[in-house]
């Protein structure tokens, strides 16, 4: 479902209204991957992502594009290997429980270095869990997903604005650094309506020298993760972790907000950082001098960052639609240079702002007796 | 010294597309008379220069080196969603998967049963050698009743381990199956009527006709605890339980709904 909404032109603006469309937030992604020139999409139907699959059932094939509903997520993310390995722009998406089964292919396709964009929007687990809105895949997503010695980007979407122009981002880093690309959204992004912006970009093309098109006039390419000398797989494996530790240098993401003054700083990302900023006008109206550190690439973590607001007097509160999760990446990331709170809710229920702020309340009054938290 | 030396007759060779190395296949083993059929349809049917060949996880994952293909590799079993994957966004090229009967008739068997289902246009060859070679000579589904392996040490009985799977015939039934045969590689006659079937598997993809699959009944010395010989001889047992033969041809495209009787 689609509406258009015009906005009045601000004062200051160049005085050209701007249309706008209402989207929700599963179709705008689908739509952006669309606009971003994705040649394939693969899935399977699973809540709270099955309008992202519907979107893609109408409009590739509209385009001539390839669209395929698989017998599982393992056909699905398997589809999407063989799709990519020959250079084509491919989309798969998911919700958690389908993920897991998708980290099989997810190492393969770390392994023989094959780009490819998958989606989450994360519901509660563990198991069947719920349907509800979590964030409870971090540690999935951004410590590798499948088995073996990997990371892959993971891109963190707070609006449905965002995710639009993160899916093109992704699409860019896994095919500039040859890897899968996580989306990684929650059941409140997929499934909200928001008026955004139609600006899609669209990645340039470019010639792969690695994609299998058929050995016509040229040698044959073998795309492969198997590597059955010690010495080869070591050869291998450095290979990937120093394109590791280039995507760690060159593609940290993060946005920050009222940290210049801050006392405090709340950490978080996605849905629960649109919940932390509201916490954080309210902390202000109190007198209580909050900023917001919100990660947008979850890996690479936005480690050196966080690590230099923690060297001034200050104290972070992590909040999460999880047990906590990325809370251990920010203790990594500070080293024990402030005091590191933790908030979260699971299973589909959300923090509120009122929540959050008691808990500012609690940490501000503790870091002013000096305490620790 | 006059005499002019006459060339010598070629009457056989090395097919070009096979590489021109010795395999890691075990003495006696099926896989490299495999290979050979295929190198020699794909030159026949001048198929190399756009085939992209989908590679197992088993003893043969290591086909890309010796058939000079552009190859992926695919997880256990996955052969047929990648195959699919790669036909549907490139319909020119020519899509075939490699797998043996771990691959295809136990972790693989959604994948399978469903590119069959859809009718994909791709081309499976799957190798039946009735155990997993490569890790050492399990019991495989497709594995003869009372056959001694590393686990069913005292054979193969129904009551435990269940029956031997009949992939091809359970594929036959699909109509989005084109071709389904079985062939074998127990001695020069099967070996030629095996290439027959392989090479109609693969016109059954160029004419866009649907999904075709031949399994080849192939033998592994090592894992059976045979000699070379010993195991070829065996394959007619093997043959017993697995008949060759056609299975399915349906040469025209089985795509669209029928139309009502009598409309």
């Amino acid at each position: 479902m689609t509406a258009t909404v015009e906005r009045a032109p601000t004062e200051g603006a160049t005085g050209s209204k701007r249309s706008r469309i209402l989207m929700k937030g599963n179709e705008a992604i689908a739509e952006a991957a669309i606009q971003a020139g994705c040649d394939a999409y693969f899935g399977y139907p699973i809540t709270p992502q099955a309008e992202l699959l519907e979107w893609m059932a109408r409009r590739m094939p509209e385009l001539g594009r390839v669209f395929v509903q698989a017998e599982s997520e393992l056909g699905a993310i398997n589809m999407g290997l063989g799709a990519a390995a020959t250079g084509a722009r491919v989309l798969v998406s998911s919700s958690s429980p389908g993920m897991s089964l998708m980290a099989e292919a997810m190492s393969y396709m770390a392994g023989s270095q094959t780009p490819i964009v998958l989606v989450n929007v994360m519901r509660g687990g563990p198991g069947l869990g719920s349907i509800g809105p979590s964030q409870s895949d971090y540690f999935q997503a951004v410590k590798g997903h499948g088995h073996g010695d990997y990371k892959v980007p993971v891109l963190a979407p707070a609006s449905i604005g965002e995710a639009v122009e993160l899916v093109a981002t992704a699409f860019e880093l896994a095919e500039r650094y040859r890897t899968p690309v996580i989306l990684l959204a929650d059941g409140i992004l997929g499934q909200a309506m928001e008026p955004i912006e139609p600006q899609f970009r669209h990645p340039p093309r470019q010639e792969f020298d690695w994609a299998l098109t058929g050995a016509d006039g040229r040698p044959p390419r073998v795309l492969r993760s198997l590597h059955l000398l010690p010495e080869r797989l070591e050869e291998h494996n450095n290979v990937l972790q120093a394109k590791f530790r280039e995507i760690a240098r060159n593609e940290v993401r993060w946005a920050g907000e009222q940290l210049e003054d801050a006392d405090l700083a709340v950490v978080a990302y996605g849905t629960a950082a649109r919940i932390a900023h509201s916490a954080m006008r309210k902390a202000r109206q109190e007198g209580i001098r909050v900023g917001l550190f919100r990660p947008i690439t979850l890996w690479p973590f936005p480690e050196p960052q966080l690590r230099e607001l923690a060297s001034r007097p200050t104290a972070m509160l992590v909040v999460e639609l999880s047990a906590g999760q990325m809370v251990e990446d920010v203790r990594l990331a500070v080293e024990g240079r402030c005091p590191v709170a933790f908030h979260g809710r699971t299973g589909g229920m959300l923090p509120t702002p009122d929540e959050v702020l008691a808990e500012l309340r609690r940490l501000d009054a503790t870091v002013r007796a000096g305490g620790a938290t | 010294m006059t005499a002019v030396a006459t060339p010598p007759r070629v009457i056989a060779s090395r097919p070009e597309l096979l590489t021109d190395r010795s395999t890691h296949y075990c003495p006696g083993c099926g896989h490299g008379i495999i290979h050979r059929l295929l190198a020699e349809v794909l030159e026949e049917l001048e198929l190399a220069p756009r085939t992209i060949a989908v590679a197992p996880v088993g003893c043969a994952v290591f086909a890309y080196d010796y058939l000079q293909l552009d190859w992926v590799e695919a997880p256990h079993g996955r052969a047929p969603a990648v195959a699919t994957g790669i036909r549907r966004v490139r319909p020119d090229s020519f899509v075939l998967t490699y797998q043996g009967d771990g691959d295809l008739a136990a972790i693989g068997t959604a994948e399978i049963i469903h590119a069959a289902g859809r009718g994909e246009l791709i081309t499976a060859i799957f190798v039946n050698n009735g155990i997993y070679g490569m890790t050492g000579g399990q019991m495989a589904p497709t594995t003869l009743l009372g056959q001694h392996t590393t686990s069913t040490p005292t054979g193969r009985e129904a009551g435990a381990a269940g029956f031997p799977i009949p992939m091809t015939e359970m594929l036959a039934i699909l109509p989005g199956v084109t071709y389904a045969a079985r062939g074998s590689v127990s001695d020069p006659p099967h070996i030629g009527k095996t290439k027959a079937m392989i090479k109609r598997a693969c016109k059954a993809q160029l004419d866009g006709a649907g999904f075709a699959i031949v399994e080849i009944l192939s033998n592994c010395p090592v894992g059976w605890g045979m000699t070379a010989v010993e195991s070829m001889e065996h394959l007619s047992e093997v043959e017993k339980v697995y008949p060759l033969g056609v299975l399915v041809d349906r040469s025209a495209p089985a795509r669209q709904p029928a139309a009502a009787e009598g409309a």
